[in-house]
């Protein structure tokens, strides 16, 4: 009886999932180009594919790359999250509902909608950004363009990814300080123990399996963030010297049509991102065998 | 005294945090409702005097706007049918027996939601130019089932598990079969479950943008998110306001959706590490 219920999902996911992962696999050992893709025949061509993409230093640069955005972005996000957390537990309560009702919003916000959003905000014509950060005497930023320079194009991506990312953090850690024992963390303030130390002694353990998690999820999405990145620095603007993985093997594979590389690549960013996910599949397996 | 002026300054922090948080979605409004001359005044107009709804107007005139919005809602509609239906099967079975091969089951959906979409473009691509169903509707909807049936699969056990298995058993003392009992005391007690994995599948689709942007190729097969996201122009004069009336446009339904499922979805992604 199970394995009447789960057939049609297997069944499907085998055809749509299964079958594209094993075409990747034969893909990144092919010449795929425009005329393969035409004639729906690759050439053979061994092992070609990943060694002229692990010689390649833009491979290299772009995986570096991308593990320093990801610790930036997660890093940003985990602890802005927790942050704010604690300050929804110590304001008032109308003020907690409004905040709550804020970040909810945030959230809720589509992708490609905040990109939009953000590229308004921050153009360098007349962009909001630049006014109010001029008017708050932080400099001259009149008509300062933020997309000039690959790190100044990345501290917009990241400002948008963790505005987008900090509700979700927020709110679920929220409902995970309502775990912490009261009296514990009125024994301690008594013993006259400092913020910090209450938080990290009382606070902390309770929510640690829960940042686990979250930390995890972070790593796992900002690793393969796109769309952020791809439109917000713009369709044309990606280049060697701002590729993160995901960009780097949609114009290098996709855009070139250069399949069979774009597969190796392809292979290379799941071979990382499962690894991982072990983390988190490990965890949420657990979950599924308890109940 | 003291905590008392300790709230206060929590709550100026907190006062800020909210306008900070809360500026873009306020400045994509505000934008939406000015005129042009306000918009592009150097000097910032915060809020429009006299608010137009010329943008709105403008932007669902623009081309194939309509068209997209047709193409997004059969997509969505028919990926979320399709996944409820199959997955619904699935999630029954994992919440209501044990059996070998369930723990490998289990690491399945759970992996496929990890994978990076990026990661399974060319893979995609390269199997669905073969069968000659690139820059077609039905194409995509195959391709939001990949992350459709697994999220639908795993949320729904999460409220299938919530059942008390007294009930069913006792309806079937009843006489009924089980077929009777699971339509008669399962299905109205998993409905909620049900309206919430299918909204929130639903909100999934309608924003995916890598997908549909590497898949369909002309206005006529766009979904209305790629369609957004061309909005550009690339001329020196942007209309900042049509995009951000079309922007709200798109976000409305969403924002909807999203605040009635939000509380019941949110907690699946961290099931077991938070008792809520």
């Amino acid at each position: 009886m199970p394995y009447a219920l789960v057939l049609p999902v297997v069944a499907v996911l085998g055809a749509i999932l299964g079958y594209p992962i094993y075409n990747l696999v034969r893909l990144s050992l092919q010449k795929y180009q425009l005329f393969e893709l035409l004639q729906h025949h690759g050439t053979y061509v061994g092992l070609h594919n990943f060694s002229s993409v692990l010689h390649d230093h833009v491979f290299w640069h772009t995986l570096l790359r991308t593990v320093v955005f990801t610790a930036v972005n997660v890093g940003v996000t985990i602890v802005g999250g927790t942050l704010i957390a604690l300050l929804l537990v110590r304001v008032s309560t109308w003020l907690r509902l409004l905040l709550t009702i804020g970040l909810v919003l945030v959230w809720a916000m589509p992708q490609v909608v905040a990109v939009q959003v953000w590229s308004w905000m921050t153009n360098s014509q007349n962009g909001i950004l630049n006014y109010i950060l001029t008017e708050l005497h932080l400099g001259n930023y009149f008509q300062h363009n933020w997309y000039e320079t690959t790190l100044s194009q990345y501290t917009m991506v990241t400002t948008l990814i963790v505005w987008g990312a900090l509700p979700f953090v927020a709110i679920t850690v929220y409902a995970a300080l309502s775990q912490v024992p009261h009296e514990l963390v009125e024994a301690a303030e008594i013993d006259g123990a400092r913020a910090w130390r209450v938080f990290k002694d009382v606070t902390l353990p309770v929510l640690m399996p829960l940042l686990l998690i979250l930390t995890s999820l972070s790593i796992i999405w900002d690793f393969g963030a796109f769309t952020q990145p791809y439109l917000l620095i713009g369709p044309g603007q990606q280049v060697q010297s701002n590729y993160l993985m995901s960009t780097y093997l949609y114009v290098e594979g996709y855009g070139k049509t250069d399949f069979g590389r774009g597969a190796a690549i392809s292979l290379l960013m799941l071979a990382i991102v499962a690894a991982l996910s072990f983390f988190y599949v490990r965890q949420m397996l657990r979950v599924g065998e308890e109940e | 005294m003291r905590p008392r002026h300790r709230r206060l300054g929590w709550n100026a922090i907190g006062l800020a945090l909210f306008a900070v948080m809360i500026f873009p979605v306020f400045w994509m409004l505000s934008t939406a409702l000015k005129n042009n001359a306000q918009i592009n005044s150097f000097n910032p107009v915060w809020f429009p005097g006299h608010p137009t709804l010329n943008h709105f107007r403008d932007a669902i005139d623009r081309p194939a706007f309509w068209t997209d919005v047709k193409n997004s809602v059969i997509v969505v509609v028919a990926t979320v049918v399709v996944a409820l239906a199959l997955s619904f099967l699935a999630a029954l079975a994992l919440a209501k027996y044990r059996f070998t091969g369930r723990k490998l089951f289990i690491v399945l959906v759970i992996g496929i939601q990890m994978l990076p979409q990026a990661g399974l473009i060319i893979p995609l691509y390269v199997v669905l130019a073969k069968h000659n169903e690139v820059n077609r509707l039905s194409g995509l909807i195959l391709v939001y089932l990949t992350f459709a049936l697994p999220f639908c699969v795993w949320t729904l056990r999460g409220f299938l598990i919530g059942i008390p298995k007294d009930l069913e058993e006792a309806a079937m003392v009843d006489g009924s079969t089980r077929f009777g009992a699971f339509v008669r005391i399962l299905l109205p007690l998993v409905a909620p479950g049900l309206v919430a994995t299918s909204v929130f599948a639903f909100i999934t689709s309608w924003n995916e943008f890598i997908f549909a942007n590497t898949l369909l190729h002309d206005d006529q097969h766009r979904t209305i998110t790629v369609w957004l996201s061309l909005l550009y122009g690339g001329n020196r004069f942007v209309d900042w306001g049509a995009i951000m009336a079309a922007s709200t446009l798109i976000a409305i339904p969403v924002v909807i959706f999203f605040l009635l499922v939000q509380r019941r979805i949110a907690f699946g992604l961290t099931a077991g590490a938070v008792k809520a």
